[in-house]
């Protein structure tokens, strides 16, 4: 951390002076946490905030063997705050029918935990926990869809948010005017898979698998993927449905359904999404000019060695813009580092980029 | 049970939206919801031509919501949503929380299905706020319409989307601009070409998805036609159709003899693809079952 570091108007941003006197912010880092080795690395190496979840459908990550129970997510809250850091609990998935009393509970205990904030998409929910616990801090998570300010603004008229995550859906000049038009603290995504689609608006998973992310907290489940090897191909399918077919020597990557090769109009190709990951490093010096409260890898179901690596190297990112604004560059070392953990073959600024759209 | 005509959601020329909505007007739907909800460079109408079908519509009879863009990322786009929003004339059916955000407390407004209402206390929720009708989420069960149902407020009516191709998401990215190699700011409206959609079939050829714009949606027709007695005895108050280029009367038709409690023609035929109704019984929705 920069030792220049002032708190300002906004208690979420660092900010700093740079040599015009000149207010720059720092944005904090959120990095991902699929069980206690995952929370503890990612604060051992400097993690501002670490974000986790449940052991059940309450969050977007619901995937075997990981997450955490009462115990763990007490020893890890320990953890964090004896370092310094904040903790987040995900609960961002979507109650259907009568179901809300099971994701109040998680709340509640959210709250009594003494958790630092917690991640929430459905609006039920955040008036529950709005009216039930006001001194729990609400972040809206980026299942909740919110890719404008009248949206952000209205759940924090609402509910009093503290902070957006904003989906992976926007351009740098969308995501400044976002910010420039809201009082609310704004994260961003920069670094991990990547989602083609809005957040919190896709059904696909559920129309293959019968489970989406809205609804279970998982997209493409792997309990539907099935390998199949004809000759020297190999098929990817999810519930039935070929994803992709690998010809020997290719690299055959996780069935994600976005990301395989389709065929439109008699071409095969990648027709939604190339199995690529959002890295958005280079973009660091902007989005701390737009004045982004915060930069968060995504990751929960990756293992601790990838959440030290990204936790690691964008630390020393943000800490090296800290010193130096005017002079950052992404090193080739970071960069290397970066790709050796990273999904796919390729990284891509995603929307950020005006063109990718 | 009323029949509402969802939005076209695909890209048609001017002349041919006039003379779908020409027919439209003297069909069996009792609510005819209007607008662009895809993508905000589809121009072929614009607001105040949408203004002013919308007054032809209602002088025919049909009671008419202007539909609101669901995914909402510019400036540009605010403005649209305002002026819709201040219309003052109809009703608006808010498909984004800014919506709700331009509406809530000021005018009753239709609770879209990309809302994201799955639960008796959101549902409560949007009701305060002054939704008078709402949409069911397309990946919701009758299971789970029959639990919202038990807890619905007074004053909201109930909303299932019951034919045709099914939204299931939407991006940033324009996946026929993508298809035709052309950057999305200079798209030349490729999606012109595909008055149902773009097919994207698997590499074994097995239909899978449709591509139209920015929005992804199934390529099987979500068919509840077979359903609307268990919908009826769910109270559910209207069933939306979702149009397709061509035999929309017939369809039309054939669930007005459906709600009446009379068997309507067979919709075999009149489909621009095999059916599905996963959703419905809690399955994944690709998935075809006989209702009992």
């Amino acid at each position: 951390m920069a030792s220049t570091v002032l708190s300002l108007c906004n208690p979420t941003n660092h900010y700093l002076f740079d040599r015009a006197t000149r207010i720059v912010s720092i944005p904090e880092l959120v990095c991902p946490a699929g069980n206690l080795p995952s929370l503890k690395v990612a604060v051992d190496n400097g993690a501002d905030w670490v974000y986790m979840g449940l052991k059940d459908e309450t969050n977007a990550r619901n995937f075997a063997g990981l997450n955490f129970d009462a115990a763990s997510a007490s020893e890890g809250l320990r953890y964090a705050h004896a370092a310094g850091a904040k903790m987040l609990l995900a609960i961002n998935t979507f109650p259907q029918g009568l179901a809300a009393p099971r994701w109040q509970r998680a709340i509640d205990g959210a709250a009594d935990l003494g958790i630092d904030a917690v991640i929430v998409a459905d609006a039920g929910l955040m008036r529950y926990a709005a009216e039930r616990h006001p001194q729990l801090r609400l972040h809206l998570s980026v299942q909740a869809s919110a890719t404008n300010y009248e949206a952000i603004n209205f759940y924090h008229q609402r509910f009093g948010i503290s902070r957006a995550v904003l989906p992976r859906v926007l351009s740098l000049a969308q995501v400044a005017d976002v910010v420039k038009n809201t009082p609310v603290p704004i994260e961003v995504f920069g670094f991990g898979s990547l989602c083609v689609m809005v957040e919190g608006r896709c059904a696909l998973s559920s129309y293959v698998t019968g489970e989406s992310p809205n609804t279970s907290g998982v997209c493409s489940p792997a309990k539907a993927v099935r390998w199949e090897k004809h000759g020297d191909t190999l098929d990817a399918r999810l519930n039935g449905i070929l994803i992709d077919r690998f010809a020997a020597g290719e690299n055959a990557g996780y069935p994600t359904l976005c990301k395989g090769r389709f065929n439109v109009d008699d071409e095969t190709y990648y027709a939604i999404e190339e199995p690529s990951s959002l890295n958005a490093m280079e973009l660091l010096p902007e989005l701390a000019n737009i004045g982004i409260a915060a930069i968060k890898i995504e990751g929960r179901q990756r293992s601790p060695a990838y959440v030290a690596a990204v936790t690691r190297i964008w630390r020393a990112a943000i800490d090296a813009y800290a010193r130096n604004p005017a002079r950052f560059s992404v090193h080739a070392d970071w960069a290397n580092g970066l790709a050796r953990v990273a999904e796919g073959q390729q990284h891509t600024l995603g929307a950020y980029h005006r063109k990718w759209k | 049970m009323k029949l509402s005509l969802g939005p076209v959601l695909y890209y048609w020329t001017r002349e041919t939206l006039l003379d779908f909505y020409a027919a439209i007007a003297g069909s069996g739907v009792d609510i005819v919801y209007l607008g662009e909800v895809v993508c905000s460079r589809r121009h072929n109408l614009r607001l105040d031509d949408w203004l002013g079908l919308a007054r032809d519509l209602s002088a025919s009879g049909k009671e008419v919501v202007l539909s609101s863009q669901a995914l909402i990322e510019s400036e540009s786009e605010l403005k649209t949503l305002r002026r819709i929003a201040d219309n003052g004339e109809f009703t608006v059916e808010a498909n984004d929380m800014g919506a709700v955000r331009l509406l809530a407390g000021r005018v009753p407004f239709v609770a879209g299905p990309h809302l994201n209402i799955y639960n008796g206390e959101t549902l409560a929720w949007f009701a305060g706020l002054g939704a008078s009708r709402f949409v069911l989420p397309l990946e919701l069960s009758r299971d789970i319409l029959r639990e919202l149902q038990s807890v619905r407020p007074a004053g909201i009516e109930t909303e299932v989307f019951a034919y045709g191709r099914m939204p299931l998401a939407f991006s940033a990215r324009c996946f026929t601009a993508r298809h035709h190699n052309l950057p999305k700011d200079d798209c030349q409206f490729r999606c012109l070409d595909d008055a149902d959609g773009l097919a994207l079939r698997t590499r074994d050829k097995a239909a899978f998805l449709t591509l139209n714009g920015t929005q992804t949606q199934s390529a099987q027709v979500y068919d509840l036609s077979d359903s609307i007695g268990e919908l009826r005895g769910l109270g559910v108050d209207a069933v939306r159709l979702s149009p397709q280029s061509s035999n929309m009367i017939g369809i039309i038709e054939s669930f007005r003899e459906r709600c009446a409690g009379r068997p309507g023609a067979s919709l075999e035929g009149l489909r621009v693809a095999p059916p599905c109704n996963g959703y419905w019984y809690g399955v994944p929705g690709m998935e075809y079952r006989t209702p009992a």
